[in-house]
């Protein structure tokens, strides 16, 4: 891309490449500045709280049974609404991309109302559609399911703030897909489902990993969707981050942030995760 | 307007691009820097644009140091290989840009700026192009356009770094004629780079042949033909013919024939000697001198005829003749080739023996 | 057109349901809550809904929401402008490590984004004795809204321009700086028009993020009626003292918001692509 010079190797030594473009100091300087100010400043406090009262605080505020239950159930439903997304998202995906409908484009940019909407609206909202005087709570209520105030209530608040993740991030490579590689297939003799599970799983497959990772981190850490139809019950229905909300109440800085961390560690876990199993299917793609 | 480089060296890493080059261009002057890829040619542009500091080494313009200035400060108009016109200004306003850009006291008035832009348009032979937005036109006019927005700020230098590299050849060809044409009506001084001989020779005043950082030779096109400096320019400046020969006395004697050689004069000792095509003979007589070959194949169309021919010792060789007389000539003949003057490379003694030697061609006979 | 995947009417039973569970599970998942935003709110009428949105407290919500999002958005998009130029137009070690920091608040939830903020402020916090004696209130005032806000939303509009810079190179840019532009010229007439969709674009998200942030806001804000309550914290306020109508009629604005970003999105989307079209005529 570059038109002058090749660039054959810059100098080991050097940090930067220097450049006549004008404006690096300032605008580095500005982005380190702002990045620390905003992001590894308040790292470090979350990361040096929760020894306040020395490791074994640490743990304990992470392993009380309260806490655990909590990020279990945290990290529970978000892997659970996840994967169900990852199933009727891509029928979403696929419906939009490659089916033509009345109110089509009405549907598509319904998608991507929960990237818009605040939290809070959803949750009172899903609240109240799956409360007892809700449409779809006073009809469960009959069969007698409860889903407000109950942990299914988390995943099914989760659902909600999950799908976009997924419909977007396989969008595009549906889309891409050449139609050419079916019709060879079907020409080839391959049946409907063979075609979808040797062409396009293969392709599919990184998209829905993100997708599912996206939609995963999202909902571990969701507050405002899931804090109202959540039970909010200790040790049942409480989410992770309503722990930490409780304990700055209590002014338990430490035992706040050891949740902090927690849940933070826990994500990027997962994110890694799914990196490391998009590079080796990559690798076995190449193979 | 005189230019002095003198000295410079730049290195990439461990990768020296630059290694001791000294040049000097006069008032006016259009010279092209020819060589291979990695000859330095680029990277030289680029230390005279700006973009890069040499590592040792200084330029100079009219006696001034050149390198104290900043790329904004040299006045000096460049033409990118891939234009790098702005995407989202006019034509009009790209070529305005350098005018535009000027602080206030320095910046023509706006109808001043309207004159030079429609002199330029018409300059670069693209008038009524001027609203229109770089995607909308050919790569041929994009280049015109990248040559009418350097020369606006009446620039003291002109660079051009293979500005026809990416259009397709008659585009090229007739553009190369045009850039001769606005550099001779505006008189300024240009430096263009290019790894294509013929445009380098068909354009410069004097040609600046660079090779792994250093130059090779530097003289006007006439004087690179004639007086080639070294092995190196002469296989660059053209097709070789190969042929293993002795030296002795400024003369290089081969098996069956001599000629005078253009370097080595004065050294003695066994080489590769170049030569052109076009310097070649073939003799159908029965007796005479020259090397002993077979006529492999006559190739080509029109008024000049390519002879393929090949020795006893398995060496390629390839004689240019004109039509009429390679009309006689065909598959299988033995016949005779002598050659004019020829270029002595006794670098590639050793070499030379191998390389030259093609894998043999069975040779029909003529049935 | 060549390759991409043609759309087909949907007239064999296997598509048809396929076409019928996507639908649903989207009117379930995604339409069901919008649609009870607005039939609460409107469920006794015009008049309780105006009532309830002019009333004081929502009256200054809606200013605080207003002025955070004022704040949040140029600061963001200013980072996001630096970030990208530095990125795209110059080559240095490290570039892998800031983009992963830019992106971590984006795997961060809510809560602690405004944890980390008390942290450092709150009164068992790192400064937070010495604000105290300085008088400063960060935390359970605006400062501390704008803070969480801002930690929230730092990757969007970054992460429009990145990419984009990253395409379109340095070129023009060189090519301005040996015309005689200077820095602030050449960013202000070559840079910022090539990125101006994406950074509207940004803008809007991170605006309508913004405005709709809540859970780092409500571990930030102290909840003081009428003071340091941001839209969606008075809906909670209201929701949890039982007054539905008036909850959804602040709720139905943020979802009436919502709408407008995700039109004005669209359109943005469309004029783009026209411009490209336009552009490549050739």
């Amino acid at each position: 891309m570059v038109a002058l010079a090749p660039r054959i190797a810059a100098p080991a030594a050097a940090w930067r490449e220097p450049s006549a473009v004008p404006g690096f100091h300032l605008a580095f300087g500005f982005t380190l500045f702002y990045i620390s100010l905003v992001i590894l400043l308040p790292l470090a406090a979350l990361a040096a709280r929760p020894w306040e009262h020395g490791p074994g605080g640490f743990v304990a505020a992470v392993t009380a049974p309260r806490t655990l239950a909590a990020l279990r159930l945290s990290f529970t439903a978000a892997a659970l609404a996840a994967l169900v997304n990852v199933a009727l998202g891509f029928a979403v995906a696929w419906v939009l991309t490659r089916y033509e409908f009345p109110f089509r484009r009405l549907a598509d940019a319904l998608v991507d109302l929960p990237f818009a909407l605040p939290t809070a609206v959803a949750g009172i909202a899903l609240a109240t559609l799956y409360g007892p005087h809700g449409w779809i709570g006073a009809a469960l209520a009959d069969a007698g399911i409860k889903v407000a105030y109950t942990p299914v209530g988390v995943f099914v608040a989760l659902l909600a703030v999950g799908l976009p993740f997924v419909v977007r991030s396989v969008q595009p490579v549906l889309q891409d897909l050449d139609v050419a590689w079916e019709e060879a297939a079907h020409t080839l003799g391959a049946n409907p489902l063979q075609i979808a599970w040797r062409i396009f799983a293969p392709a599919l497959t990184p998209a829905l990993l993100t997708g599912f990772a996206m939609a995963f981190a999202r909902g571990a850490g969701e507050y405002g969707s899931v804090i109202f139809i959540a039970g909010n019950m200790p040790g049942v229905s409480e989410i992770a981050p309503l722990v930490i909300v409780t304990k700055l109440e209590q002014y338990d800085y430490a035992g706040a942030a050891a949740v902090g961390v927690a849940m933070l560690v826990g994500s990027l876990l997962v994110l890694a995760g799914v990196n490391a199993a998009q590079v080796a299917f990559s690798r076995r793609g190449e193979r | 307007m005189t230019l002095t480089v003198d000295g410079v060296f730049k290195q990439f890493g461990r990768y020296p691009a630059l290694a001791g080059v000294s040049l000097e261009a006069r008032d006016g002057e259009f010279l092209t820097l020819l060589g291979p890829s990695g000859s330095g040619k680029t990277t030289l542009l680029r230390v005279l644009a700006g973009l890069d500091r040499p590592d040792r080494g200084r330029v100079y313009l009219d006696g001034a140091d050149f390198l104290e200035l900043s790329a904004r400060e040299r006045r000096v108009g460049l033409v990118f290989q891939q234009y790098a016109l702005f995407r989202h200004m006019t034509v009009a306003k790209n070529i305005s840009f350098g005018l535009d850009v000027r602080p206030a006291r320095a910046r023509p008035s706006r109808d001043e700026i309207q004159n030079r832009v429609t002199e330029l348009l018409a300059l670069a032979r693209i008038n009524g192009l001027g609203q229109r937005f770089p995607s909308q036109l050919s790569g041929g006019q994009r280049q015109r356009v990248a040559v009418a927005r350097a020369l606006a700020v009446e620039p003291r230098l002109l660079l051009l770094d293979e500005p026809f590299g990416a259009l397709d050849t008659k585009v090229r060809k007739e553009l190369r004629g045009e850039l001769r044409r606005i550099h001779d009506a505006t008189g300024v001084t240009t430096i263009l780079v290019t790894h294509d001989q013929e445009e380098a020779m068909e354009l410069a005043d004097r040609v600046v042949l660079m090779n792994r950082g250093r130059i090779e030779q530097i003289g006007t096109p006439r004087e690179l033909d004639d007086a080639p400096a070294s092995p190196f320019v002469f296989e660059f400046l053209g097709e070789c013919n190969r042929l293993p020969c002795e030296v002795v006395g400024g003369v290089a004697r081969f098996e069956g024939f001599a000629a005078p050689a253009l370097s080595g004069v004065g050294r003695v000792g066994r080489g590769v000697a170049l030569f052109r095509p076009s310097d070649t003979r073939l003799d159908a007589g029965p007796v005479g001198k020259g090397l002993p070959v077979c006529v492999v194949e006559v190739r080509g169309r029109g008024a000049v005829r390519a002879v393929q021919c090949q020795s006893v010792g398995g060496h390629r060789l390839t004689a240019e003749l004109p039509e009429h007389i390679a009309v006689h000539f065909e598959s299988g003949q033995r016949v005779r080739l002598t050659a004019g003057r020829v270029m002595v490379d006794l670098q590639q003694a050793a070499l030379g023996e191998a390389s030259a030697l093609a894998s043999p061609v069975a040779i029909r006979d003529s049935a | 057109m060549i390759g991409e995947t043609a759309r087909r009417p949907v007239n064999r039973a296997g598509p048809l349901l396929i076409l019928i569970v996507a639908l649903a599970w989207l009117a379930l998942v995604i339409g069901a809550p919008m649609a009870t935003v607005f039939a609460e709110a409107f469920k006794k009428g015009a008049g309780v809904f105006l009532g309830a949105i002019s009333d004081p407290d929502a009256v200054a919500a809606i200013r605080l929401t207003l002025l955070v999002a004022a704040i949040v958005v140029p600061l963001n998009a200013a980072f996001g402008l630096a970030a990208a130029w530095s990125i795209a137009k110059f080559e240095f070690k490290g570039k892998a490590l800031l983009l992963t920091l830019i992106d971590l608040p984006l795997s961060m939830s809510p809560v602690v984004s405004g944890l980390v903020w008390v942290l450092l402020f709150g009164a068992r916090g790192w400064f937070g004795p010495m604000l105290d004696d300085g008088g400063v209130k960060v935390i359970f005032a605006v400062p501390g809204i704008v803070l969480g806000t801002v930690l929230v939303t730092v990757p969007l509009i970054a992460r429009e321009l990145i990419p984009l810079m990253a395409a379109q190179g340095a070129e023009e840019e060189l090519a301005a700086t040996t015309l005689g532009a200077g820095g602030w010229t050449t960013f202000r007439r070559v840079t910022l028009p090539n990125v101006r969709w994406a950074l509207l674009h940004g803008a809007l998200l991170c605006n309508a993020r913004a405005m709709g942030e809540f859970g780092a806001v409500s571990v930030l804000s102290g909840h003081i009626r009428g003071l340091t309550e941001t839209l969606p914290l008075h809906v909670e306020a209201v929701y949890n003292e039982y007054d539905f109508v008036g909850a959804f009629a602040c709720a139905s604005l943020l979802a009436g918001l919502a709408i407008v970003t995700l039109a004005a999105k669209t359109a943005l989307e469309r004029a783009d692509a026209a411009a490209a079209i336009k552009g490549s005529a050739a």
